[in-house]
């Protein structure tokens, strides 16, 4: 693929960018994405689909003051360029004042990813034939299995930012996901098992990665379920599972360190620096730079340089992740945070692979030493208010503890809890760190893809969803 | 989508404009093709305002097309978000190369129109479409002064004004030719409320086909009272007890039972109600409609996903499991007809099936009367995490929530960090009572207070 500054000139960039400002605004920027996805379906034993498609475009963002203008489009001509940039420019309505012509830097790239198998060199007929031998793993699993569904997508994502301070980047983003979702039929009635795996990297991922262990690990969980008990009620320890979900983190705080809703004061989390937040246990990370991880970016949509952010450190809230917009307004440096669904929407504060850091104890040894809880193997979506810090998540492969030892399935529920309160409740650790299943986190109703990850660990009181008493 | 079929006549220029691009990719099928084109365009605008200032102001135009080919059985789409005449090309050789690789499907194929007639809808405002820009930035602003002036307690973090004009046009080789536009406007308003160290959060919202039917003052008031009345809310104990869920949460609830119904889930076994057709589902006192065709739905619309007439049908009744919702596809599987279903989910794949517009058929009750007659219960106000704790294949539900205790028949303290919890199917049978307060919110169902009985609550 070529990159996207070979097809756009600075000199054209220039204008746009001139013409954003064309009515005073202080920033203008031009963001570009050329993004080419496959997707295919296997449901019912059948290829019900395969679909491709092209999304491509420019959104062009002019500043003046507080205010953002922002207007999008499909023609990227330089015509349809510039008319874009002064519709933005009228949105953002800065009125009067004059022009400093924009002197773009030479194209930077920072390339964390490496691809080896481009997606577009794979004939669909292989990525089709992955679903069928999914399909007939997961069916192999057990008679109980009634339903199979898998999907298989890959998409390019190639863009461009340029703006009025000089900055001209581009990056190349390249993702595979494979996905099955399994019902197994019971006594006690159906139940459902789900596995994905999602990398940013080529069609390689299916060189290391077997579709077929994958759909079994699906099956078994579902057909596991089957002889599930409802879960418990109230509130009693929590063991996580290692990469089982790192949503965990995402939800109890890492939406609360997003800078923006920090300075509305919409976060628990505001004026914490410097401030035990968690337990001395945990060190919390955000990092864009993880190689070939679900949230790995070369630049983020701002065109800053992806980059670690330690967030918490032994328990000490450290920094809040920032995009342009709050990185100026607080007169600090971006930190590749800045991210948005796609070129028809504005950039914000978001994570890319948020984790926690290993701790000492053997992961055995955690559940050895809860005397009756729950064992989360597999965790589900969940959600936080941050103003709040309330926070759900849910169990979709859960059992119980009894007297320190991993018994029964118990049946899908949310667990509940307070952010603040439950990072200062982790009370053990353990030294098995993995990453979990790709994610998208939704945000003001824009997806991007994310990575999160953690240890074993032992949540020392979470109010459980269940019916049981 | 305000149709005209074939567009023609009244039409305007626009939509025939979107008609004319599909009937000619349509006019492309080689012997043996079966071809869909579904052509759109849209406008936005989005105006956050924080703080008396404009934060940002969007203006937003997209459009794109989608083409479904099924030849022998097999089935290929493709889109492009653009309608350069090159990209068009494209997409029908992209679908085209992408129908060699599916599986063949016996019951692969489009609608074909089936004389089901459209019910005409007042879907397009003139009067929005020519409504001053400055006035809708005063829109937010006096939207913030509002929420700001019910209760000193109370900050705003943001507020929207929104408003969306959407075109679209079908072809197929079946015979389906239908289109129409539409338009709409939202106001919201996103609230947090201090006390010392505590802080909750609410939100307030109006609707409207234009600003002149907006009740900024209303969408202000509940801002504020969402977030002020959870300030000093406690985790409650857990315990089995009757909960009453506000209209709000209702719709929700009534979103994942459509689920349930959905006649593509139930023929592949995935519904909880598969084979359960005329058996009694739901306590006698529920009858629930799909009905797209009402115009006070905010969902009312006169086209399914598929181009066909949006039609009414009853679901349940007393109690009853009478219908499950499908599109052309599920239908020629199940072996009967399309009941106006088909969803689209944006340009690319398949037509889905889903409900378009539920509503349960009220009873009389205000929500205070149901209140009275309750000795010990929870009013739920608020839920979060339906999607993570809601499984709709084996029916376990389980939520988070806030809201308020009930106590001798009345309202007492306020409460939050607790789940609600049962499955599905006991939920709908263990439903005692249903309000006559019907609020028709933007979501895919309408709302009204609903009493179930013996849920369990965890909190502490």
């Amino acid at each position: 693929m070529v990159d996207l500054t070979s097809e756009f000139d600075s000199d054209t960039l220039a204008r746009v960018l001139d013409a954003g400002r064309s009515m005073g605004a202080d920033f203008s920027e031009v963001f570009i994405e050329d993004k080419r996805s496959v997707s295919a379906g296997l449901d019912d034993g059948k290829v019900e689909q395969v679909t491709s498609g092209r999304n491509r475009g420019a959104g062009i963002r002019v500043v003046a003051g507080d205010t953002t203008g922002f207007a999008h489009t499909a023609d990227l001509s330089e015509r349809g360029l510039i008319e874009a940039a002064q519709a933005a420019a009228a949105a953002a309505r800065a009125g009067g004042g004059g022009t400093k012509k924009v002197a773009l830097s030479s194209p930077r790239r920072h390339p964390v990813n490496v691809v080896r198998v481009l997606p577009g060199s794979v004939p669909k007929s292989d990525k089709v034939a992955l679903l069928m031998r999914a399909d007939d793993a997961a069916r192999g699993v057990h008679g109980s299995i009634v339903q199979v569904s898998a999907g298989y997508a890959d998409s390019v994502r190639r863009i461009l930012v340029a703006n009025s301070d000089g900055v001209l980047a581009s990056d190349e983003q390249v993702r595979s996901l494979f996905r099955v979702s399994v019902v197994a039929d019971g006594d006690l009635g159906m139940q459902t098992g789900y596995e994905s795996m999602g990398h940013t990297i080529g069609y390689e991922l299916f060189e290391h990665n077997d579709v077929g262990d994958l759909a079994v690990a699906a099956a078994r969980q579902a057909v596991t379920k089957l002889r599930a008990r409802p879960a418990p009620s109230g509130a009693m320890p929590v063991v996580i599972k290692c990469g089982s979900g790192g949503v965990l983190f995402h939800e109890a705080c890492g939406h609360g360190l997003e800078a923006d809703l920090v300075a509305k004061g919409a976060s628990v989390y505001r004026n914490r620096v410097g401030e035990l937040v968690a337990s001395p246990l945990v060190t919390l990370v955000d990092d864009g730079t993880m190689t070939a991880e679900w949230g790995a970016i070369g630049i983020d949509d701002e065109g800053h340089e992806s980059q670690r952010n330690v967030l918490i450190q032994d328990g000490i809230l450290t920094d809040y992740m920032w995009d342009y917009l709050r990185a100026r307004n607080d007169n600090r440096s971006q930190s590749g945070n800045g991210r948005r669904q796609s070129y028809a929407d504005l950039p914000m504060v978001r994570m890319t692979n948020t984790f926690v850091m290993n701790g000492d104890s053997d992961p055995d040894d955690i559940v050895k030493n809860t005397d009756r809880g729950v064992y989360v193997a597999k965790l589900g979506g969940g959600s936080v208010d941050t103003a709040t810090g309330d926070f759900v998540f849910g169990m979709t492969e859960a059992y119980l503890i009894e007297n320190g030892q991993i018994t029964e399935p118990i049946r899908e529920g949310n667990l509940i809890g307070n952010g603040p309160q439950v990072l200062a409740d982790i009370d053990m650790l353990g030294n098995d760190f993995a990453m979990g299943n790709p994610g998208t986190c939704g945000k003001d109703g824009q997806g991007v893809p994310v990575g999160d990850g953690q240890p074993t660990l032992r949540v020392k009181s979470l109010t459980v969803g269940g019916t049981a008493a | 989508m305000s149709t005209a079929s074939p567009a023609s006549g009244s039409t305007p220029d626009s939509v025939r404009h979107l008609q004319d691009i599909a009937d000619r990719i349509v006019a492309q099928a080689k012997p043996g093709e079966q071809i869909e084109a579904y052509v759109s365009r849209a406008r936005e605008t989005d105006i956050r305002i924080y703080e008396g200032e404009i934060e940002h102001f969007v203006s937003a135009q997209s459009e794109g097309v989608g083409v479904r080919i099924i030849r022998n059985g097999r089935t290929g789409t493709s889109y492009a978000g653009t309608l350069d005449v090159s990209a068009l090309e494209e997409v029908l050789a992209e679908a085209r190369e992408n129908a060699e690789l599916g599986s063949v499907d016996e019951w692969a194929g489009l609608a074909e129109p089936d004389g089901v007639p459209v019910v005409p809808q007042q879907l397009w405002n003139e009067q929005l479409e020519h409504f001053p820009t400055e006035e809708k930035i005063a829109i937010a602003k006096r939207l913030e002064k509002i929420a700001l002036a019910a209760d000193k307690r109370v900050r705003v973090e943001d507020v929207s004004y929104s408003d969306v004009f959407a075109e679209e046009a079908f072809a197929t080789t079946t015979g389906v030719r239908s289109g129409g536009r539409e338009n709409g406007c939202y106001a919201s308003v996103g609230t947090l409320a201090d006390d010392g160290d505590e802080t909750q959060t609410g939100f307030g919202f109006s609707v409207g086909k234009w600003p002149g039917e907006f009740d900024l003052d209303k969408a202000g008031r509940e801002a504020a009272e969402r977030a002020t009345r959870l300030l000093g809310a406690v985790k409650p104990p857990s315990k089995r007890t009757t909960v009453v869920l506000d209209p709000y949460v209702t719709a929700q609830f009534l979103s994942i039972i459509g689920s349930t119904l959905n006649g593509e889930s139930a023929i592949k076994g995935r519904s909880l109600f598969k084979d359960r057709l005329n058996e009694t589902v739901a306590s006698s006192m529920v009858t629930l409609i799909d009905d797209p065709t009402d115009s006070r739905a905010y969902t009312a619309t006169d086209l399914d996903g598929e181009g066909l007439a949006a039609r009414r049908n009853v679901l349940i009744e007393q109690g009853q499991l009478k219908k499950f919702v499908h599109s052309s596809y599920s239908a020629r599987r199940a072996g009967t007809k399309s009941t106006g279903n088909a969803t689209r989910g944006g340009l690319g794949g398949s037509p889905g099936v889903g409900c378009l517009a539920l509503q349960l058929v009220p009873g009389t009750a205000s929500q205070q009367q149901l209140v009275a007659d309750i000795d010990d219960g929870v009013l739920i106000q608020m839920v979060q995490g339906l999607h993570s704790g809601v499984n709709s294949i084996s029916g376990d539900f389980s939520t988070g929530a806030s809201g308020l205790l009930i106590r001798n028949g009345a309202t007492a303290e306020p409460v939050r960090e607790f789940t609600i919890a049962s499955t599905l199917q006991r939920m709908l049978q263990d439903i005692v009572a249903i309000g006559g307060d019907i609020d028709w919110l933007p979501m895919r169902a309408s709302g009204v207070s609903l009493v179930i009985r013996d849920v369990t609550m965890s909190g502490a």
